[in-house]
């Protein structure tokens, strides 16, 4: 028993400096929740920066985004996280900014290359300082089934009215079902449903900012009206649909068992790699035909300099790489869907991410409501909002409840600038 | 004659309510383990088909594989997994003797100390334990998760072995003190095999938590070379979450290792529960 | 300190029983260093905040504002309710059927039985991220498993989306959760009833009383020490428990906070979740909140229950 236990402690110790083995040239580690995206930083992100930098060994370490921020946090207070990390946008990298856990990127190599509105996401409010290298956009709004369309000889929507008439009619043929998405996990009905449709009924950045500013209240009828179109979503949802979780929502779609998919543009390329069928996209229909349309074009993801990592020159070397156009044009073209926030034009091939940046010409872009500045309270309005998206599409609330919800929680504790 | 027909149907209903028991514990595991061989369509249309020669694919299995060192993390499961245990099993049964054999002054206080442990999760220290760890170096090492496994086992395998040894003999004890053994020797020749069963219990009590857990090993040693199963796994539906032949397959990979060695170690757990019983 | 009462002066003549301290020893110094210092931080920063900045000692300010905060009080009974559910359904349907199985594992020469056992087990050694997985799949209204299963027996009409469905969801994620760890009440009860001696039974025999009536008045009355230990271990468990609901219905404990308890909630609170930030402080709250309820839970069963069952020693 006693030799087993000191063979076995042995063992561990043996095994213990494996871990720590430092390596001769400097070596970088990429904290990041996209582990979607690992084998592409493996095979052609990573390689095509180590050709150019000899000595520097790259590391993408990604973990499940539901734990990413708790556990990338535990790591920053104990100095364990790696050199660069990836950065969620708006409050919760601006809370690490202000914590000394991300370096000042002010004066790196080519932060000039990003408009100060791709920034915004990761700059102070006033302006001043930003702290993540901007990487990507993505864009809502709804991806369809080509055959199923054709089969059934309908038009993509134009209007509201339109959408719904298509919706009874996907649904009295009954071979499809007309909308994959589920309520179970929550997160889907704000952000592929709320944050989707509602920019054109708050009018993107102008309610936006009404809502910061404090002149508009999230029980005005323009963001009230959303829900409205939200609850009226539930009968052409699958059946169960309380239980369907978003794999299952892209399950559905990708089989070809649904016909349109309340999306956002990271979907594509897994979409592309799943379904056997081709798909197009089309904007939030608008109520009238003739409106300005509004598209939610949201900054999604930066990458930060840990300010206590261990390699910081190397870092730099790679932070100014990914903000340069040639990074630009390998991350966009590897990722359909996630659009560079790069003032140099990226060409992209992938017709389903040409057409939903082509929106951007006609509509005007916006980013979610609940991400800055109203985003940094208690009760987090971001969830607050998933939980009563979710809430009024299973009808166990009226559109008027959830948004007097979210206000009272916002009241709590945000005091709008005079 | 009327005797042997009840037993008979006694029997028979133990049987039958025994089957049905077993079939709702094994039917998920069944459901796991048959599609992970399926293409992504037959899963889909008919999950309850046991897979044929057109349905057949071993296209998860293949993805597993390529993606990540399964047998590494099982590996570094298995390790930690076993030292933890020895070493709860070992410190945790010689506490509880001294706390349910002897009188002395602070035994009450010392049993509740100990006790503390049950009733919070250790989870809630992460960050002190992660900062302890980063300043002694641990970090990415398996001793870090041996570590806070055997902290994070103690309290419940004493608070069970004190128990069970309340019920070893005294007279047993005391015969050995007469003969001269020390307080040793009757702990390890006298008591110990005694508690086997409980030993045993304890054993898998341990076991569960530490194999099963996610979250130190994604704090505490997240690297390649010390990922454990239940982490590769987990990364592994996080990055294919709707490719469920991949995600069938890296759980059945998963699940086939603690059911071979949980149908070996039944074995050894069994034999020591009926031969640990005083008879 | 010169009026040393007597019993300490008889203790003080005896050599110092050096072999306590190192039956002690071991533990004690592992489970200081890595368990209990670790969490005497998190606890005492229940009495700290963050004020412009700077950590500053509060006192009690963290429960004042946990209790009177609509919000946060809110939340907080919420997630005690439903964790007292989540307790109650493990106490009347695991406990029971943990001890039903272990009576009928028991009976002398019973065929099988080792098979039984071991597959009955299984569940208890799968990770949380299997069992998580393959309920979803199994109770998912799409993928038809539950549904197909329920149309054989022709009770279709009765399959809904439990787990989607704020009324059903607690009750769904419990008995998944039962199903999971049915086998260690099991095991326990199956380890004291091997435990009892032949003499006993046969005695029992001898006395006419078989069968039912010998669980009922002999095996159950001599097993209760360890049903003992079984409820307390699934209120500690149960208050503790995160996992299970986490990887279900994720740490959001939808629908609409349903299935919300005090793990799922000091999780989000302690470690954020997604776009909300970790608030330490009020995670610490949360968290001395839940202990000082096990304690309590555990004293009673230490300085009450424990104390009236009666011990044998075979």
């Amino acid at each position: 028993m006693t030799r087993l236990l000191k063979g076995m402690f042995f063992a561990t110790t043996m095994f213990a400096p494996a871990g720590a083995a430092l390596a001769q040239d400097a070596s970088l580690t990429i904290e990041s929740w996209r582990n979607d995206d690992l084998s592409i930083w493996q095979e052609k992100l990573i390689p095509a920066f180590e050709a150019k930098n000899p000595g520097i060994k790259v590391t993408f370490a990604p973990m499940a985004p539901t734990e990413y921020n708790s556990a990338v946090n535990a790591k920053l207070e104990a100095g364990t996280a790696g050199d660069l990390i990836t950065c969620r946008p708006f409050d919760l990298s601006l809370a690490m900014f202000q914590k000394g856990q991300l370096a000042p990127l002010n004066d790196l190599d080519g932060i000039k290359n990003f408009s100060d509105t791709a920034k915004s996401a990761w700059t102070t409010d006033d302006g001043k300082t930003t702290f993540c290298v901007p990487m990507a956009s993505v864009i809502h709004g709804f991806i369809y089934n080509k055959k199923a369309f054709e089969e059934l000889k309908v038009e993509v929507p134009k209007t509201e009215d339109e959408f719904f008439a298509l919706l009874d009619k996907i649904k009295a043929d009954g071979n499809y079902i007309p909308l994959a998405m589920g309520t179970k996990d929550q997160w889907e009905a704000a952000t592929m449903g709320y944050y989707n449709i509602g920019p054109n009924d708050w009018k993107g950045e102008e309610g936006r900012k009404a809502l910061i500013a404090g002149t508009q209240k999230l029980t005005d009828a323009d963001w009230v009206e959303p829900y409205k179109t939200l609850a009226k979503w539930k009968p052409y949802l699958g059946d169960g649909f309380e239980a369907q979780t978003y794999p299952d929502s892209q399950n559905l779609f990708t089989l070809g068992r649904a016909a349109i998919y309340p999306a956002g543009s990271w979907e594509i390329a897994p979409f592309k790699a799943q379904a056997d069928f081709e798909m197009g996209a089309f904007p939030p229909p608008v109520k009238k035909a003739g409106d300005t349309c509004y598209i939610s074009d949201h900054n999604d993801i930066g990458i930060g300099l840990n300010a206590k990592g261990k390699n910081p020159e190397a870092a730099k070397k790679f932070l100014a790489w990914v903000a340069s156009p040639e990074f630009a044009t390998l991350y966009a073209n590897s990722l359909p869907g996630f659009f560079s926030l790069n003032s140099t034009a990226v060409k992209m091939e992938d017709p389903l991410a040409q057409e939903f940046v082509s929106w951007r010409q006609n509509c005007k872009p916006t980013i979610r409501p609940s991400a800055a500045i109203v985003g940094r309270g208690q009760p987090n309005l971001d969830l607050e909002m998933w939980r009563v998206s979710a809430n009024v599409i299973n009808g166990s609330e009226t559109p008027e409840q959830a948004a007097a919800e979210t206000q009272k929680g916002l009241d709590s504790w945000y005091k709008p600038a005079k | 004659m009327a005797k042997a027909r009840t037993s008979y149907l006694r029997s028979g209903l133990i049987h039958l309510a025994l089957i049905s028991y077993t079939l709702i514990a094994l039917f998920p595991v069944f459901l796991t383990l048959v599609n992970s061989f399926k293409t992504r369509n037959a899963i889909f249309r008919e999950p309850m088909a046991i897979p044929t020669p057109s349905t057949f694919s071993l296209v998860g299995y293949e993805t597993v594989l390529k993606q990540g060192d399964f047998i590494g993390y099982f590996q570094n499961s298995l390790i930690v997994t076993v030292v933890s245990i020895a070493l709860v099993l070992l410190f945790g049964a010689m506490a509880a003797f001294a706390l349910s054999e002897y009188r002395f002054r602070g035994n009450l206080v010392m049993g509740l100390y100990l006790a503390l442990g049950i009733m919070i999760p250790i989870r809630l220290g992460t960050v002190a334990i992660l900062q302890g760890m980063v300043a002694a170096g641990l970090v990415n090492t398996l001793t870090a998760l041996v570590l806070v496994y055997t902290a994070q086992g103690l309290p419940l395998a004493i608070f069970i072995l004190s128990e069970f040894m309340r019920t070893v003999s005294d007279d047993l004890k005391n015969a050995g003190r007469i003969d001269g053994l020390s307080e040793y020797a009757i702990f390890f020749r006298l008591v110990l095999p005694l508690v086997r069963p409980a030993m045993a219990t304890v054993a898998v009590f341990t076991m569960i938590p530490i194999w099963n857990d996610l979250w130190f090993p994604l704090i505490l040693a997240p690297g390649e070379e010390t990922k454990t199963v239940t982490l590769g796994a987990q990364m592994f539906i996080g990055q294919f979450v709707t490719n469920w032949n991949a995600v069938l397959s890296a759980l059945s990979l998963a699940i086939l290792p603690v059911l071979v060695l949980y149908v070996i170690f039944s074995r050894q757990l069994i034999r020591g529960i009926t031969s640990g019983a005083v008879k | 300190m010169t009026d040393v009462p007597p019993t300490d002066a008889l203790a003080i003549k005896r050599p110092f029983r050096w072999h306590i301290l190192v039956f002690l020893a071991p533990a004690f110094l592992v489970y200081t260093a890595i368990m209990i210092l670790p969490l005497v931080e998190t606890l005492r920063l229940s009495l700290y905040n963050l004020v412009d900045g700077k950590t500053v000692f509060v006192g009690l300010n963290n429960f004042i504002t946990l209790f009177s905060d609509p919000r946060l009080a809110a939340n907080f009974w919420n997630a005690l309710w439903n964790n007292l559910i989540f307790f109650v359904i493990h106490m009347l349907v695991q406990n029971p059927i943990g001890v039903a199985l272990a009576a009928m594992l028991s009976v002398p020469k019973l065929r099988f039985a080792t098979f039984y056992r071991t597959a009955i087990f299984v569940p208890t050694l799968l990770s949380f991220v299997i069992v998580g997985f393959i309920w979803k799949l199994i109770l998912s209204p799409i993928w038809g498993i539950a549904p197909g299963m329920m149309d054989w027996v022709g009770l279709k009409w009765m399959f809904a989306p439990w787990l989607g469905k704020p009324e059903s969801a607690l009750i769904t994620v419990s008995l998944i959760s039962v199903w999971q760890y049915v086998g260690i009440p099991m095991m326990l009860i199956y380890a004291a009833l091997l435990n009892i001696p032949d003499e006993v039974l046969e005695a029992a025999e001898c006395d006419g009383i078989t069968g039912w009536s010998q669980f009922w008045k002999i095996k159950l009355p001599l097993i209760l020490p360890s049903i003992g230990i079984i409820s307390i271990l699934t209120f500690v468990g149960n208050f503790n428990a995160f996992d299970l609901v986490y990887t279900v219905q994720g740490a959001l404990a939808g629908p609409d906070g349903s299935t919300d308890i005090l793990g799922t909630l000091l999780y989000r609170t302690f470690f954020g979740f997604q776009n909300q930030m970790g608030d330490r402080s009020m995670g610490a709250t949360i968290a001395t909140v839940m202990f000082l309820i096990i304690l309590a839970g555990v004293s009673l069963y230490l300085f009450v229950i424990q104390r009236r069952i009666r011990r044998y020693q075979f």
